[in-house]
């Protein structure tokens, strides 16, 4: 039993998703309407067999596929505070609390510790379904820490991006992450530790507009979808239909904003090959 | 004139007193007691107003059309400023000024959002929305500063980046994410000023500064109100409610330590008194300047570092192990 028996029950325990996590032992492919056994989706590295659909992947998930194994997680404790008392037609104590419950996180990312192919590596990876992913304090100290344990042992970071952007509930605090996780990742730089940013299916925002873009090596899944403001925004603004497959990461990639696109299947052989490289 | 909503009240003892001064202009009856006491109203009905601003009321004054922009802040307060443009790959940003001024001597570089002051110059800046090539031009100018040892001064007044296509396409968020992470390690004093709008990724685009300041009438925030109260409320109609749960206010920024200080405006707002306003602020970047350049660039780079890993808020949980450390089998 290797890591695919992981991943099925990576993938029955998630179901709570229920778009994208397939039911029982059917998977229907949200993209191409064609269904497949769960356990083809499952060895395909939860692309659909038919299509190659990306299915979106929780951090556990991920891990899963990247790390040897073993890994522990680290700074775990850290929980979101309502500073500003926000209340829209929730409080955010509320949305916090119900985010908690369907997804068993604390908050939209979680960061990783552990080995590919026997090389150290940290993974910082969100979560979509804990409130979009988005960035609030939480996860801007989690990443301005992930920096510093990194500085500190000369261990490479990898950040897995999945985030409608920066937690309005937390305003100006969340718009001082970018400034934050910026300024953090240029101490790294500095010191020459490798950052891989890998961005996957969605990333938009002020998670795009700050350390998503700094990578030394800009990455991502195909077709993912990767902007600054959201398509539903733009079509606004420019009052006309947006071409075919803008924003994807094939789009990114022809403009010069991605190094490579990578098919999960190779996911863990190509980081491999760039930390042995680094 | 223009009176915003709110201002009402101040409207109609404008004309009251537009009307006594013409009496007084035609007829021989002395009307300056009439005056002065008018004009006391005014000032105490616009404190009693501008005293109790709300949230959305104060976006309300920061949008105000007769407002000053960057470029009138800077060619007021510096009497040779030379424009410069262009981020040399692309083009000309409207929306985003810079260039090099002087403040009493001390030569810096200004960048700055620019708003346009009719219809026709509003749709040339493009409402003060920058592209990619307007955060590039900011760049190439901060780089300047650097290189020749001249402090930066940046104006922050945007509704947001341009969310455009071929923004998109030449790489919005790679050019705001850029801007943060250089302006992190300039080795020049930075000094920001919200004197207008701050929305978003597009204030911060240029506002990574040693010292952030806000104009007493401005807002801050992640997201306008608008926006806001139609993606949490689902509908446009709750700005009010939203600029209010945003906290978006120069008083709360403060009191949340995003910023470093508040520059006052004149009594009515900056636009009741532009010149006003411009010495107001001009004494402030001039104090922060002076501080700033007493420090040696390493620690005030990493002063400026520790001020931005300071922002957020968070409660420590117990550990748990909520993922439990996985084994190969
Ligand atoms: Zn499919």
């Amino acid at each position: 039993m290797g890591w695919f028996k992981r991943l099925k029950d990576g993938i029955i325990t998630s179901t709570k998703d229920k778009k994208e996590a397939p039911d029982g032992l059917w998977y229907k492919c949200g993209k191409c309407k064609e269904t497949s056994t769960q356990k083809d989706v499952v060895e395909n590295f939860y692309k659909c067999p038919k299509c190659n659909y990306h299915i979106r992947l929780t951090s556990a998930q991920y891990f899963e596929v990247i790390f040897d194994g073993k890994y522990e997680t680290l700074f775990d404790d850290l929980i979101s505070k309502d500073i500003l008392g926000f209340t829209d037609l929730k409080s955010y104590p509320d949305r916090l609390e119900a985010a908690r419950k369907k997804t068993d996180l604390t908050d939209a990312m979680t960061v990783g510790h552990g080995k590919v192919n026997r090389k150290p590596l940290v993974i910082a990876a969100m979560d979509f379904t804990f409130i979009g992913g988005s960035m609030g304090s939480v996860m801007g100290e989690k990443i301005a820490k992930s920096i510093d344990f990194c500085r500190e042992n000369k261990i490479p970071l990898m950040i897995i991006s999945k985030s409608g952007g920066a937690r309005m509930m937390e305003s100006a605090f969340s718009l001082m992450q970018m400034a934050k996780t910026s300024a953090k990742l240029s101490q790294l730089a500095k010191e020459g530790v490798p950052y891989f940013s890998f961005m996957t299916d969605p990333t938009t925002g002020g998670v795009t507009a700050s350390f998503a873009m700094l990578g030394d090596i800009n990455f991502s899944e195909p077709e993912a979808l990767i902007g600054f403001a959201g398509p539903r925004v733009i079509k606004e603004t420019i009052k006309q239909e947006l071409p075919e497959g803008f924003q994807t990461s094939e789009f990114l990639l022809e403009h010069g904003f991605l190094d490579f696109i990578v098919d999960r299947k190779d996911l863990k052989e190509r980081i491999g090959d760039l930390l042995a490289m680094f | 004139m223009v009176f915003l909503e709110f201002e009402k009240p101040l409207e109609s003892l404008y004309q009251q007193l537009d009307k006594i001064r013409q009496v007084g202009e035609v007829g021989d009856i002395d009307v300056s007691d009439k005056i002065a006491e008018l004009e006391n109203k005014i000032k105490n009905e616009r404190k009693a107003i501008y005293d109790n601003l709300t949230g959305w009321q104060k976006v309300q004054l920061s949008r105000h059309p007769e407002r000053p922009y960057s470029l009138f802040y800077i060619n007021q307060m510096s009497k040779k400023f030379i424009e410069l443009h262009g981020d040399r790959y692309f083009k000309d940003d409207k929306a985003i000024v810079g260039g090099i001024g002087n403040l009493d001597g001390q030569s810096v570089v200004f960048i700055g959002h620019q708003k346009g002051v009719n219809t026709k110059m509003r749709q040339f800046r493009n409402f003060g929305m920058a592209n990619p090539e307007g955060y590039r031009k900011a760049l190439r100018l901060m780089k300047l500063a650097e290189r020749f040892n001249l402090p930066v001064i940046s104006l922050i007044d945007t509704p947001g980046a341009f969310p455009g296509l071929e923004a998109e396409e030449r790489g919005q968020a790679e050019a705001i994410a850029r801007n943060l992470f250089e302006m992190a390690q300039l080795r020049v004093p930075i000094v920001c000023a919200v004197i207008g709008e701050g929305a978003s990724g597009g204030a911060i685009g240029i506002g990574l500064g040693d010292q952030v300041f806000m104009m007493e009438n401005t807002w801050y925030s992640v997201i306008s109100p608008e926006s806001c109260s139609s993606i949490l409320w689902r509908s446009w109609d709750y700005k009010e409610q939203a600029a209010d749960a945003l906290k978006l206010t120069a008083d709360h920024m403060l009191e949340f330590k995003l910023i470093d200080g508040i520059v006052k405006e004149p009594p009515g707002g900056a636009h009741s008194a532009p010149e006003e306003a411009v010495k107001m602020l001009k004494k402030q970047l001039k104090k922060s300047i002076a501080e700033l350049q007493e420090m040696d660039p390493d620690a005030r780079i990493e002063a400026r570092i520790h001020k931005y890993s300071q922002m957020g808020h968070y409660d420590l949980m117990k550990k748990k192990a909520i993922v439990e450390t996985k084994s190969t089998e």
